[in-house]
């Protein structure tokens, strides 16, 4: 889209009202995953795995299909048997190993076998009826282990071309790019420091878990109600999976208690619908919080090797990063993003990275905020950190001088739009957090994070009702606030108060394909695309207007809700706003609505710089977040509060990544802290209040300016907070989380 | 398993059910009482999102059996709202974006309402240490303690 399309005075943009959905969701009254229930409703529950590792033997259902409760049992050759078998492949392929189990238990709390019974208790019960017979496999959970020429393999041949040869089968794919020559980069550097990083894996940790109500006829028809950030992935994968026609499983999001990138793919939906199809009744499906952490999420752990050479007055030389992630027994770790936005905050003349996805018998990962983005910034702008000690520069000011620009060549290759990383850079200097003293004990930190954001298939539809009032329909999950921004951008384009915009969530059937509610695209795409049909909607309303006129449509304009004349010459009529012309819309040629469908590609990067203040407790290694500033690229703020909500929202998560949260395996291969209790994320008490800056650089490719803002906030936290305890306890961290065992131990190891 | 017969009250409405001695509270709210505001996010109680005060007291209903119930005063989110009169915490919690998704906020706004009954003066850090048994994963707990800390001094005002 064209700079000069962009609009930037708002009467309703930029605003804060009331969200459309507050007074559900303050009563109780809000419906999410586990609330729904069906006339003749079973209740569903799944065998786990309790091995990482293990061939399946055999599966004996009889006893629990024989209890007179239990109205079916299902296992995986309930999915392979389906009508037309298609011989799935991919990621669907991926998805059904990982929804029930096939040859192998490829990781503790893989799913093998199911139940519905006409209760909660009796599934669970008829559970202990089903026999598993198990051949224990060596397991391996480690990244860097799972590399190692003896590694057990997980699965032959799941590599894809780009993998060199030589690599062990748990390497599935491979990434590399950059630029320059980094050899020389380095020779020509004053200081080059070369170091290793560790990330363990941590989950999106949403307070819902996974829920689901299901039913599907023998005729291949179904329904599904889930929590899900995208039903369309959710309707088009159950379909495969099942094999249905996707069309004939209609699929109705749910509100949803978070997701955070965990929601985006099916776990239990499948499974709700096999066993609904066996006993020809809706099934319910609720995870536990332990089959939550088991079997769902996580992000990947990571392995990291980082070099970087700086000359005496900051400038980067070269930087080159070499980033292993772990995304358990399937392939999709995130080496190939975690790589390309390592140094994408960078106008590096020499960069290589390199990425690889690693197999391991941990659950499959799922995206998580920025996938793979945090891992590498971690990595490399603790090193940076540590060469602007070593050279005694500002930390600030290196980055200000290194900072990506417009028409920058992207460390991943393309060259750069208008993009705001100086402008967040200049608001930290300025912002007193940067200047303000430090106490005994504490240390300050801080990084810049990127990530690319995305636009995705889209589809909106606005309809105008008699009384001048609208209905907007959009397809992704309102998962943060976002019915609000909707409507305050069909407010702006139509002219009508922003309560008269009714906002829904429209189910798989009555709209369109729309890809996810992830990439922090909603308020960029579906915004877009709630703009493009609310202007659909106006071109009609002019049409009509100018028809009551007698004059062409082009010499009719809208403004602040009315059709007016467009000029002196166009004809001298009072405005007609747009309740007077919806008012007769039945009788001069029908009803007036607007759509969009498309895949908007201009999502905009995003850029954020991040202040912290960490004090470490040298008796305890405990660290307490003194004081927090996020200042992030918006675009353009559609409702500043939410925006906010979302930079605080990616801090507080990075807090937990950074000092608490973890994924530990113990010999055997079996998580250890599936429950709230032992995997502990931030809680009220544990943190400051959080800061935000938004500054505003417009987004090119939108016509307000939206940059996604979901994301980027928790790419800096994990390093600037790891720069901060580094600086307060005097030793640097390389290991993510700094529990308190580990900063005590980094005490230790420093004297 | 027999069940068993249980009279309560909830929101001030007299109600009975029929449960298994293994059902908690929350089952029982949720799937017996149709009162689904109530949310399981763990049953363990370490999420706070099932909070209800019983006979006063703020308790994770998941660790409540449903028979414990039998005589009881019980308040949910949904018998926060005086009819079609939102509670000030409510209406604050509304208009500060102190919720994202929303799974968190009927727990959190028991478990304010209780904080607030028993000491409407709080400091920040009191606040955060009683809410610490309510997860919240989309906030940061920010705008959550800010609502929090305004009710608190409107209600002072107002009373």
């Amino acid at each position: 889209m064209a700079l000069d399309d962009r609009k930037s005075e708002f009467t309703f943009v930029g605003t804060r009202p009331n969200r459309p959905d507050g007074l559900d969701k303050v009563t109780g009254r809000a419906k999410f995953g586990a609330d729904m229930s069906a006339p003749g409703m079973l209740h569903g529950a799944i065998l786990r795995s309790p091995h990482a590792h293990a061939r399946i033997v055999k599966i004996d259902t009889s006893k629990a299909e024989a209890h007179k409760e239990v109205k079916a049992v299902v296992t995986r050759a309930d999915f392979a048997d389906v009508p037309f078998k298609p011989g799935l492949e991919g990621e669907f392929w991926n998805v059904l190993e990982n929804v029930m189990a096939g040859e192998k238990a490829l990781y503790d709390g893989h799913a093998v076998a199911a139940v519905a019974a006409t209760s909660a208790l009796a599934a669970r019960d008829a559970l202990k009826l089903i026999e598993v017979e198990y051949e224990v496999l060596p397991h391996v959970t480690d990244v860097d282990k799972a590399m190692a020429p003896d590694a057990p393999v997980i699965r032959e041949g799941a590599a894809d071309y780009s993998v060199p040869e030589g690599m062990h089968p748990n390497v599935v794919r491979y990434h590399e790019s950059g630029h320059g020559d980094v050899e020389a980069g380095f020779a020509e550097a004053d200081l080059v420091i070369e170091d290793s990083f560790v990330t363990e894996a941590t989950h999106q940790g949403y307070i819902e878990p996974h829920a689901c109500l299901g039913m599907l006829g023998n005729d291949g028809k179904g329904e599904l109600w889930c929590t899900t950030q995208g039903h369309w992935i959710a309707q088009k994968t159950c379909a495969a999976l099942l094999g249905i026609e996707t069309s004939q499983l209609r699929v109705t999001a749910s509100e949803i208690g978070g997701g955070f990138g965990g929601k985006t793919t099916v776990f239990i939906e499948p499974v709700a619908l096999a066993l609904s199809r066996k006993a020809n009744r809706p099934v319910k499906l609720v995870m536990t919080r332990s089959e939550v952490f088991r079997a769902t999420g996580p992000t990947s752990s990571a392995s990291m090797d980082i070099k970087i050479g700086m000359k005496k007055d900051g400038t980067i030389s070269a930087a080159q990063g070499v980033f292993r992630l772990q995304g358990g027994a399937f392939p999709g770790a995130p080496g190939d993003m975690t790589a390309m936005c390592a140094f994408a905050p960078y106008n590096l003349t020499n960069v290589k990275q390199v990425g690889y996805d690693v197999m391991a018998n941990r659950p499959k990962q799922a995206a998580y905020r920025a996938p793979g983005a945090p891992m590498g910034a971690f990595a490399v702008e603790s090193v940076i950190d540590e060469l602007c000690k070593k050279l005694g520069l500002d930390p600030v000011d290196v980055r200000l001088k290194n900072a990506a620009h417009e028409g920058t060549k992207a460390s991943y290759g393309p060259r750069y739009e208008r993009i705001g990383l100086v402008e967040t850079l200049e608001a930290a200097k300025a912002h007193p957090h940067y200047s303000a003293p430090l106490k005994p004990g504490q240390g300050r930190g801080i990084s810049c994070g990127f990530w690319f954001n995305h636009g995705g298939e889209t589809s909106v539809s606005l309809a105008l009702s008699e009384d001048g009032s609208a209905q907007l329909m959009v397809g992704t999950p309102d998962i943060g606030g976002s019915r609000a921004s909707m409507a305050l951008m069909a407010a702006e384009v139509l002219g009508i108060p922003y309560e008269n915009i009714r906002v829904t969530i429209a189910d798989t059937a009555t709209l369109g394909y729309n890809d996810v509610s992830h990439g922090s695209r909603v308020t960029y795409a579906s915004g877009l695309a709630t703009i493009k049909a609310a202007k659909h909607a106006v071109e009609k309303l002019c049409e009509r207007a100018a028809a009551s006129w007698g004059i062409p449509t082009d010499a009719v304009k809208w403004e602040n809700g009315c059709a007016v004349p467009s000029g002196p010459n166009a004809g001298d009529f009072d405005p007609r706003p747009l309740a007077d012309i919806t008012a007769h819309m039945g009788s001069t040629g029908g009803p007036i609505s607007g759509h969009f469908e498309a895949t908007p590609e201009g999502a905009g990067v995003s850029f954020g710089t991040h202040i912290v203040d960490a004090e470490v407790d040298p008796e305890t290694g405990k660290t307490s977040i003194t004081r927090y500033t996020v200042i992030q690229d918006a675009g353009k703020a559609i409702h500043p509060t939410y925006v906010e909500g979302q930079y605080q929202g990616g801090a507080a998560q990075g807090i937990g990544w950074a000092l608490n949260e973890e994924y530990i395996y113990g010999e055997d291969g079996r998580l250890q802290n599936s429950i709230f209790l032992d995997y502990r994320i931030p809680v009220a008490s544990d943190l400051p209040m959080i800061d935000t800056v938004i500054v505003e650089v417009p987004n090119p490719g939108h016509p307000f300016g939206v940059r996604g803002v979901g994301e980027t906030g928790i790419v800096p936290p994990l390093a600037a907070i790891a720069n901060a305890v580094s600086h307060a306890a005097g030793v640097r961290m390389r290991q993510l989380p700094m529990s308190p065992p580990r900063i005590l131990a980094a005490l230790k190891e420093n004297g | 398993m027999s069940k068993f017969h249980v009279s309560t009250t909830v929101n001030g409405d007299t109600v009975e059910y029929l449960c298994d001695p293994r059902e908690t509270l929350l089952d029982c709210l949720r799937d017996k009482l149709n009162l689904t505001g109530a949310k399981e996010g763990c049953g363990t109680g370490d999420c706070g999102a099932c909070s209800v005060s019983v006979d006063g007291r703020l308790v994770c209903s998941c660790l409540m059996l449903g028979v414990e119930a039998e005589g009881k005063q019980i308040e949910t989110v949904e018998g926060i709202a005086d009819g079609d009169v939102l509670h000030p915490l409510q209406k604050k919690f509304i208009e500060h974006a102190a919720l994202q998704c929303g799974i968190c906020t009927p727990g959190i706004l028991v478990a304010a309402k209780s904080l607030l009954e028993k000491n409407p003066n709080p400091t920040e850090e009191e606040a955060r240490y009683w809410l610490a048994g309510n997860l919240c994963r989309c906030t940061g707990y920010d705008k959550i303690i800010r609502a929090v800390m305004e009710t608190a001094e409107e209600l002072r005002e107002a009373s």
